[in-house]
Parts: C-alpha cells; structure tokens; sequence
C-alpha cells in the first residue's frame, strides 16, 4: 500500500509561492465533510505585497507585444490542457460537481483563455478610433491598461469564473490580484501553477487566499489598486467596496456574461492624442 | 519706439436682456422656487449685482426629477430616434444664431474675456449639440452593442469655469443617446444655463426633457441622491467628486465624473521654443487658468530652461488683464472672491517653501476679482503649488535632464487629465505621450477641444469620457 503525497497549498506572489505571512490557515472541506487542505488565510502584508509586485510588473507587462501577450495566454490554455484531470478532481471536491459538469467547466475555461488570447492584438483597434476634429490636427484615442486591478471570483463555477476574470484583464495589459473564493481555493492555486510555468512575467498574477470580507475592505481601502472586477462580491459588500474604493476613484465592476470586451475595456482608458498637421 | 497700445474695443453689454429674477425652469416652463429663497449672481469683474437667481430646496429638486422621468417615459423613450436627433440639431442651430447674445451673457457672468467666449465657449457648445444630434440614430453603430438603452434620468452638475461649454457637453450626449436631463449649473454662473432653458423652449423640445435648477451644492446633493435618479454627471473638484461616489455606492446609479488636473506641459531641448513659449501661455492663462486639464505644472529641460523663461517672462509682459467685455483683452476677472482667495492662499504657500515668484507689471482694475499672470521657478515636488490644483493664472516651473525624469515627474501625481509634449521629434512625442498617464496628450499644441475628440481623465482625474464615440458609453446601460 502507498500512501498518497498531499500537497500544500500556498499563496502566489511575484513569482514564488510564499506561504501566508500571518502563518495562518484555514481548513477546506469537501460537500461531504471530507478534509482537503490548509490554504493560507491571506493578510493584509500578503495583499500589500502583492501589489507591489503587480505595481513593478505592470510597466513591462503592458510594454510588451500585444502579440507576445497573446502567445503567452495561449500558452497557459495549453498548461491547463495537461493538467485537466487535476482540476477536475478539485472542482468535484469543492464544489461537488458532477464528473462531467466539472470537465465541461475545464474546458470552458480553457477555451476562454484561447478566446481572450486571440483579443490581444485586437481590441485596440475595436475600441480606438481617429477623430475628425474641425481644424488642422491629427487626433487619435488609443485604449490602454488601468494598472493593477484586484479580482473577486464567484464561488461556483470557481475556475471558469477565475478565468474569465483574469484572462481579460491581463489580455488588456493590466496586472491582476487574484482572490481566490475562500469556499473554493484549491483550483485558484492550481491555476496559478499553470501561470508560472506559461511565461507570465512574474508580478502579473498573484493569487491570494483567505477571507473574502476582510479581503473587501483591505483591497477597497488600497490606494495603489487602479480598478476591482468585484463580480464575486455580495451586495452588501460591494457597497462597503465601492465606499472605500472613492478614496481613489478606482474603477470597480461587475460581470454577467464570461466573454465580453467589457471585461477588458472597463479596465482600460482611454487616452488621446493631437497633433498639429502642417509643413 | 513706442510701445504699439490697442484702442478699447467693448463689445455692447446692451446686446442681452438680463432679467431682474429668473426662475427654475421645470417641465418646460419657468416657476418661483416653492420656498421663494432667492441668491444673487454678479458680474465678477464689477462686482455688480445681474440678477436674482431662484435658489432650489429639496421639494424643488422633486419636482425636476418627477418631470424629467415623466418626459422620459411618456414622450422621450418613445419618440423615433431620428425626431430626437432633429431636436438637437435645432438647439444647435438656435445657439449659433445667438451666438453673440450668448457669448456676451457668458463673459458678463464669467469674467471670462469675449474673445474666448464669441471664438471657443459657444461655437464649442453649439458644435457638441450638432455633433451629438447625428449620433441620435446611429447608436446601434457606436460599438455599443445592437441596441443600446439609455439610463433614464440624468441628474447632471457643471462648474463655472465653462458654464455653456460644459452643459453642452453634459446635456447633447445624455439627450442624444435618449435620456431626460436635471441640469444644476454652478452658484456663480447660472445665466447661460437659464438662456439656453429659451433656447429649450425655442426648439418646441417636449416638456421636461431639460430642467433647470439653479442652487449651491446642497441642492447638488439633494439632486446626487435623489431615488429616481438613474446617472450622475460631474465636472468639478476632485474632492467633490468623492463624495458623489461615496453617496452612490450602494445604489445602482452610474456615474460619469471629470474631476481636477495638474497637468504637465513638457518643453525639450530640440522643440521650436518660440511655438512653445505661445503654447505654455495658451497652456495656463486660457480662462484665466481656471482650466481642469491646464498645464500649470510647466517641465523644461535644464539646458533650454533660461531661453525659454526668458522668452515666456517677454511674451507674459504683452499678456492684456482687464474689462473681459473689451475685444482686446487675453486675461479677464477670476470668477469669484473665494477662488480669489484660493489661488492667493496657494500662492502664498509657494512663497512660504521658498520657490521664487514672478509676474510682469500690470495694472489691475480697482473693483472685482483680479490676479496677475504669475509664474513660479525653482519649485520642488513637494511644494503645494506643485501637488495641488490651483484654478488661477499661476504657473510652477520644474525642470528635467532626461526623458525618463520628465515622465517620472510629470506622472508623480494622483491626477491624470492632460499633459502637453513639445518636440521637433516625432519618435520621442510618441515615446512621450505612450507613457503619460493621462487621458489628453497635446503634442506641439495645448487647450485644444473638440466634440468629436474624447476628454477626461487617468486614476483621480474622473469617471468615463466626454465627447466623441466614446463619450457616449457614460450614457448608455451597461457600459460602465
């Protein structure tokens, strides 16, 4: 008989995976009351950390090639193509999902990496335009990314959900801070696993786990958060959010539909430019 | 030689017909405020009291918003976009017509000069409703999906900084894309607000599509909190434009926000310094400073700074300050005491942490508002007068060696509204403009406006855009 290999769950920052500075879990049990891990309860260090890591990324990351960025989603859809079985294995035991629910949630949410992959390139040319403004000046308006933006994923379906957060935000030259549902984690850390072996500059994505609540007022109150995809986030705290959140203007949304160019253009500006026309 | 002196040249105060009192305009018609308080506007480079201006409570906000969502329901949702697109491009032509009337109301209850109110102000207005009249029926073009939906009622707040100019731009994109409008324009200047309620009437626009409701900023909040308010539009300070998003974070309403700038207007070594010299003016002393996306954080390179204040101090010296009703002049009243006192209050600030201030010798008027061009050298990032917002003709000069420390200090800041590049080099203006945090780039120009061209801001600078394409996703659901 072989005794299994556990595996220990922890956080995403910068490129490594450090455990929880604040030294603290929480447990994870299954739809049955099953043990399965001892996550991190993500403090608020972790998240500040985080953010400095994303601050530093973000120059690079939104500099490189759109055509680079895309070829790097792509590639974490590829990742995730080998390493099906795992998530499928987690999502049955957070969530309880059927077998085939959660091989179709996988593979939804492979395919929405290759779909945000492919709008890299493109959603500039969507969303810019030149305008015909009356008098002698070239003028143009060019999309371009928020900065770092915190990401509040729903519970159920947890991985399509993290994906069609986080796929569009980085797709648009953002950096993300990705808090995992505290009721379902176990995939978050995965994916970032995926991430950092899919040449995602480090800092792009950091995945934290932890208190949802608590991680509501620290990311809201953070002056150097750009914008909040706050789909996972209850009414009530979404008030308390969006309260804290005017200290700095940051941009915070929600999402119904996974594929949208909302999702990317919401955490852009727009920034235009003019130039006189003469000899 | 003599120095070359322009004649007066007034324009005639006796082309507009002031009122002695006006009313809110409400459901299409003028009527007394419910509890019959009144406040005056005045002419703030006399100080002479223009009109009594009716002053709107609570009950006088319900009224507006009850009109505006039965103009809403009843007759605008319903009415063919193209019919809409037809009423806007009536007022637009109605203001053209009136230009002159308009212009000379404005620059009375401004201070701003007439010739920027009769060559920018209201040809700008006049254009933003012609503009946004065609996009009445085109809205399914606008990459706003099939078929986009307005919010419903707007409850819109403006400055008076450009009192025409920004109802235009609040008023021609929310009617444009199908929703009804409660306008406040700001305490110092309601007059034009109130024309253009005549110019409303004028079209035959159906009753309480546009109210009028002239107050402080305790009937701004009243408006911001009304419940059947569906979208809130400001252009003001940044602090006030919080507190709006504080007041409506637990409920659905929308927001659009053009909030305050410190722009940096960036002069290299290789630009045509002489251009830029008319630039850096036009950047600060347009309106008197009083400008959102100014460029009042001026950076020159440390190897052209002495040229280029030397030739700026010779150009500052030709700068005319005085009656905004004569044709001649290029630097009109401050709006009102209290900015006064602000831009005074800063001023001192820049003097007490020891940057050097200059202005030329001119003479102001002896009643009204007044400031002198003035500009700042030798100034720190740490001093107020480079962190915060001015709103006056007062100007801080920092300098830089390489590109990269000009884009360190030009975005060392939490605003992110405008910001101006002068090179000869194409290349470095793109390398430039691509890492500005900001939302407007002016490359070889500055102050440049147009309907068709987006404005607004990066991170404290605001909400969403105006004008433009992409100035009317602030007003249509589920954009934002």
């Amino acid at each position: 008989m072989r005794i299994d290999v556990m595996k220990t769950y922890k956080l995403f920052i910068n490129g490594s995976f450090p455990r929880s500075e604040s030294g603290r879990v929480y447990e994870v049990k299954d739809s049955k009351g099953k043990f399965l891990a001892n996550p991190c309860l993500g403090s608020r260090k972790d998240l500040r950390e985080s953010v400095v890591a994303a601050r530093t990324a973000h120059h690079g990351w939104a500099s490189a090639t759109a055509f680079n960025r895309g070829q790097i989603l792509y590639r974490v859809a590829e990742i995730m193509q080998g390493r099906i079985d795992q998530f499928i294995a987690e999502i049955i035991a957070q969530e309880g999902a059927s077998p085939t629910s959660a091989k179709t949630q996988v593979q939804s949410a492979i395919d929405t990496w290759v779909w945000y992959a492919g709008w890299c390139d493109k959603i500039d040319s969507i969303s810019g335009s030149t305008n015909p403004v009356s008098g002698p000046y070239y003028n143009f308006s060019i999309p371009e990314s928020l900065g770092v933006v915190a990401i509040f994923a729903d519970a159920k379906p947890s991985l399509l959900n993290l994906v069609a957060s986080l796929a569009p935000i980085i797709a648009s030259g953002n950096t993300a801070i990705l808090i995992a549902n505290e009721k379902s984690p176990l995939c978050a850390i995965t994916l970032a696993e995926c991430i950092s072996t899919s040449d995602v500059p480090a800092g792009v994505v950091n995945v934290l786990t932890g208190k949802f609540d608590q991680f509501v007022s620290w990311a809201g109150s953070h002056m150097d958060i750009d914008g909040i995809d706050a789909t996972g986030v209850s009414k009530n705290d979404l008030t308390e959010l969006k309260e804290l959140g005017a200290e700095n203007l940051k941009r915070i949304y929600s999402f119904n539909e996974l594929q949208t160019t909302k999702r990317m253009t919401n955490f852009m500006e727009v920034k235009t430019v003019w130039h006189p026309i003469g000899i | 030689m003599n120095k070359f002196e322009y004649a007066p040249a007034p324009e005639s105060a006796a082309l507009v017909d002031i009122k002695s009192q006006y009313g809110l305009f409400i459901n299409g018609k003028f009527i007394a405020p419910k509890a019959g308080k009144t406040f005056t506007t005045i002419n703030p480079a006399t100080e002479e009291v223009l009109a009594k201006i009716a002053y709107a409570e609570l009950a006088d906000v319900n009224l507006a918003v009850t009109a505006a969502r039965n103009a809403f329901t009843k007759v605008w949702s319903k009415m063919p976009p193209a019919e809409r697109g037809k009423y806007l491009f009536r007022i637009a032509r109605i203001l053209q017509e009136r230009s002159r009337e308009f212009a000379v109301l404005e620059t009375l209850d401004n201070g701003k000069p007439i010739r920027e109110t009769r060559d920018t102000d209201i040809p700008l207005a006049a254009a933003h409703f012609f503009y946004h009249a065609g996009w009445a029926d085109k809205l399914s073009y606008a990459g706003h999906g099939a078929n986009p939906k307005p919010y419903g009622v707007a409850a819109q707040i403006i400055p008076w900084n450009f009192p025409m100019l920004m109802l235009a731009w609040k008023i021609a994109p929310a009617l444009a894309t199908g929703n009804t409008v409660v306008l406040k324009p700001a305490e110092t200047t309601p007059l034009t607000a109130l024309l253009f309620a005549e110019v409303c009437q004028q079209a035959g626009l159906p009753a309480g599509v546009v109210n009028i409701i002239t107050g402080d900023g305790a009937t701004g909040s009243h408006l911001v909190s009304h419940p059947d308010v569906d979208k809130v539009a400001f252009t003001g300070s940044t602090g006030v434009g919080k507190a709006i998003a504080k007041a409506i974070a637990g409920t659905k309403k929308s927001a659009t926000l053009e909030l305050g700038g410190k722009g940096a207007n960036i002069v290299f070594e290789d630009a045509a310094i002489d251009e830029a010299v008319e630039g850096i003016v036009s950047g600060i002393f347009f309106n008197q400073g009083h400008v959102c996306c100014a460029g009042s954080r001026l950076l020159i390179q440390e190897n052209v700074q002495d040229e280029v204040l030397e030739k700026l101090k010779n150009r500052m010296n030709l700068i005319r300050i005085g009656n905004p009703m004569d044709k001649n002049t290029d630097l009109g009243a401050i709006n009102s005491a209290a900015q006064l006192s602000r831009i005074k209050d800063l001023v001192d600030s820049g003097e007490i942490e020891g940057a050097m201030r200059w202005s030329p010798n001119c003479t102001l008027p002896s009643s009204g508002f007044w400031y002198a061009p003035t500009i700042f050298t030798g100034v720190s990032q740490s001093h107020r007068i480079a962190r915060e917002e001015i709103f006056g003709p007062v100007l801080s000069v920092l300098t830089f060696r390489t590109p990269q420390e000009a884009i360190d200090k030009a975005n060392n800041t939490p605003f992110g509204l405008s910001a101006g590049v002068w090179s000869d080099k194409g290349s470095r203006i793109l390398w430039t403009a691509k890492r500005l945090r900001a939302g407007v780039i002016w490359a070889n120009t500055f102050n440049k406006f147009d309907p068709a061209s987006p404005f607004g801001g990066y991170k404290e600078s605001g909400w969403g855009r105006e004008g433009g394409r992409h100035g009317l996703s602030g007003y249509l659901k589920g954009q934002y």
